[in-house]
């Protein structure tokens, strides 16, 4: 186990020393963010900029007109919602190299309670032009996100959860792992399982207890939303029966319809089902606990494995 | 232009033209052939309804074709109805959604300590604009930071849509809710170029601290029937009213060449 928070904060302290134009905002919140480590290493490159989301995104947008890689963090809640129009404008609009990383995505904050468990981020910023959305699935697979968007131009968005996550990577895989490349962990030829974030380790677990009824499920990791990798949504459709996607996130708006949008378009024609979850706001609980009341937990993705098998 | 464009905003841009004016041609140092030289100061128009006054001002020092300007907010050409940064040159934000462009402008100035560059940069903000919750995020931000390199233009012009800005939503005392905010105040007649010009040289000798020049301006200058009043915030002159406009600025014009 390892958390995805603290390779965020490890990357920007080892980016920040091979590029000196990297400047890390965040909004009194660096000790979760974990950019207090950059903060430590560099602070004259680290501004603290108080609970003042607007302000700080804003502010990162100037810093990029003068050629700076500004990283602006906090929770994903305050990262997105609250500043939409901020991001919008002064990012997405203006083409600026904003990098906005948050953590605390999802449900699995948990006891913190709904309001400050984020399931639209996703889809707020894949509605917004030029943003690339990613969400990735462990802390090696972070580092390398992070090391992407500091070294990719335009506007940025990605987004880890709270908790530790196991480490699906080995440090030789992940040159690999490409801006809009989605990662087949396990290949299938019954169904496959689209997730990210968190929820790739579920549906890992999935692919197991699905492998022991006899049940081949291919697992994607598709750790970017936008742009989305269409020619592997498309070569799965055509080549396994059913899909699923699974996302720490609404139903609606971010990968799972990011997917569906792809096989609708293309007249797949083939077994789909999103999960997530659904249009409602959760509660108070250990991420665990949410999890499975929610419906976002390997039991679900196998449940609906074995009804698109069995069905013709 | 904006008779052209048959929208626009007349009022707000009228009441900023002396500013824009004083910064583009008399004070900046920055250079229409080269828009993005590092060194340059930068002006952010964080009022971006005033875009009008702005274009006019970036074609006049040969940022772009003059004829431009008749091109106003139409589909295919360059001008849009408010400033955008990665199509016209000498745009420094893109900008139109109140509010941002003090912090935009915050995030400039911090580029250029961390830089240790000279240049300084300039932001306009609306009065009415000052309702929104960002400005005293970023006002109290730019003090933080003792950004000295950062001047603010506070166009006083009184107005906003629904109203005189006392009844919308109480701004008094400007003077004093800057200077609480740790912020070096002066106050200009904002349609005076001579005292504008020597505010902005004063500001320069300020140290650790950003700096607002309030321009006590009138909305809709320079037209008899604009000026203060409020219906023509968003709305442009018909055939009557831009003749008529036309000729008071035509004589405006003609009385101040006399004087030289």
């Amino acid at each position: 186990m390892a958390n995805p928070r603290d390779a965020y904060g490890e990357a920007l302290v080892e980016l920040g020393g091979k590029y000196p134009t990297i400047v890390v905002l965040d909004a009194d919140l660096s000790k979760s963010t974990k950019t207090i480590l950059f903060a430590k290493k560099y602070p004259e490159r680290f501004f603290e900029m108080g609970i003042a989301e607007a302000n700080m995104i804003s502010t990162a947008a100037g810093l990029a007109s003068c050629g700076k890689i500004p990283f602006a963090s906090t929770f994903a809640v305050f990262a997105t919602g609250r500043v939409y129009d901020q991001i919008r404008m002064d990012v997405a609009y203006s083409e600026a190299n904003v990098k906005i990383f948050a953590t605390h995505g999802g449900i699995s904050v948990g006891k913190d309670g709904a309001s400050h468990q984020m399931i639209e981020d996703l889809a707020l910023m894949r509605a917004l032009p030029y943003m690339t959305v990613c969400a990735p699935s462990d802390a090696a697979q972070t580092r390398r996100i992070v090391e992407l968007m500091a070294t990719t131009e335009g506007p940025m968005y990605a987004r880890v959860g709270r908790a530790n996550a196991p480490v699906l990577y080995k440090k030789e895989d992940l040159e690999e792992i490409l801006i809009g490349k989605g990662v087949m962990l396990k290949d299938g030829s019954d169904i496959t399982i689209f997730a990210c974030g968190t929820m790739v380790d579920q549906a890992l677990d999935a692919q197991e207890q699905l492998l022991k009824e006899g049940i081949a499920a291919g697992v994607v990791d598709m750790h970017t939303i936008k742009p989305l990798d269409e020619h592997m949504v498309l070569h799965c459709a055509r080549h396994t029966k059913g899909i699923i996607t699974i996302e720490e996130h609404s139903i609606i708006g971010g990968l799972g319809s990011a997917v569906a949008e792809v096989l609708a378009e293309h007249r797949c024609g083939v077994k789909f089902k999103r999960l997530g979850v659904q249009d409602m706001f959760c509660e108070s609980g250990e991420p665990e606990e949410l999890f499975e009341k929610y419906g976002l937990s390997a039991a679900v993705i196998v449940d609906i494995a074995q009804k698109f098998i069995k069905s013709k | 232009m904006l008779y052209r464009a048959k929208s626009g905003h007349p009022g707000g841009s009228l009441s900023a033209v002396e500013a824009i004016v004083a910064l583009y041609f008399h004070h900046m140092k920055h250079n229409p052939k080269n828009p993005k030289d590092p060194n340059r100061d930068r002006f952010v128009l964080s009022k971006g309804h005033a875009a009008p006054t702005l274009y006019a001002a970036l074609a006049e020092c040969g940022y772009f074709n003059v004829n431009e300007l008749l091109h106003l907010r139409e589909i295919n050409r360059m001008l849009q109805g408010h400033p955008v940064c990665t199509s016209i040159p000498g745009v420094e934000a893109s900008t139109g959604s109140l509010g941002h462009g003090l912090s935009f402008a915050n995030g400039i100035a911090l580029a250029g300590k961390l830089d240790k560059k000279n240049y300084h940069v300039y932001v306009m903000v609306g009065d009415g604009e000052t309702d929104e919750g960002q400005i005293w995020e970023a006002a109290a931000s730019a003090s933080h930071y003792k950004l000295d390199n950062l001047t603010g233009l506070l166009d006083r012009n009184f107005l906003q849509i629904d109203g005189k800005t006392e009844d919308v939503l109480r701004l008094e005392s400007v003077r004093e809710r800057w200077t609480s905010f740790g912020w070096n105040v002066l106050e200009v007649d904002g349609h005076n170029i001579a005292e504008i010009i020597d505010a902005l040289l004063a500001v320069n000798d300020e140290k650790n601290k950003p700096s607002m020049i309030i321009l006590n301006t009138v909305k809709g200058k320079g037209v008899s029937f604009m000026e203060n009043n409020i219906d023509f915030h968003g709305v442009p002159p018909n055939e009557m009213e831009y003749k008529l406009a036309m000729k008071e600025l035509d004589t405006a014009e003609r009385a101040l060449e006399a004087t030289f």
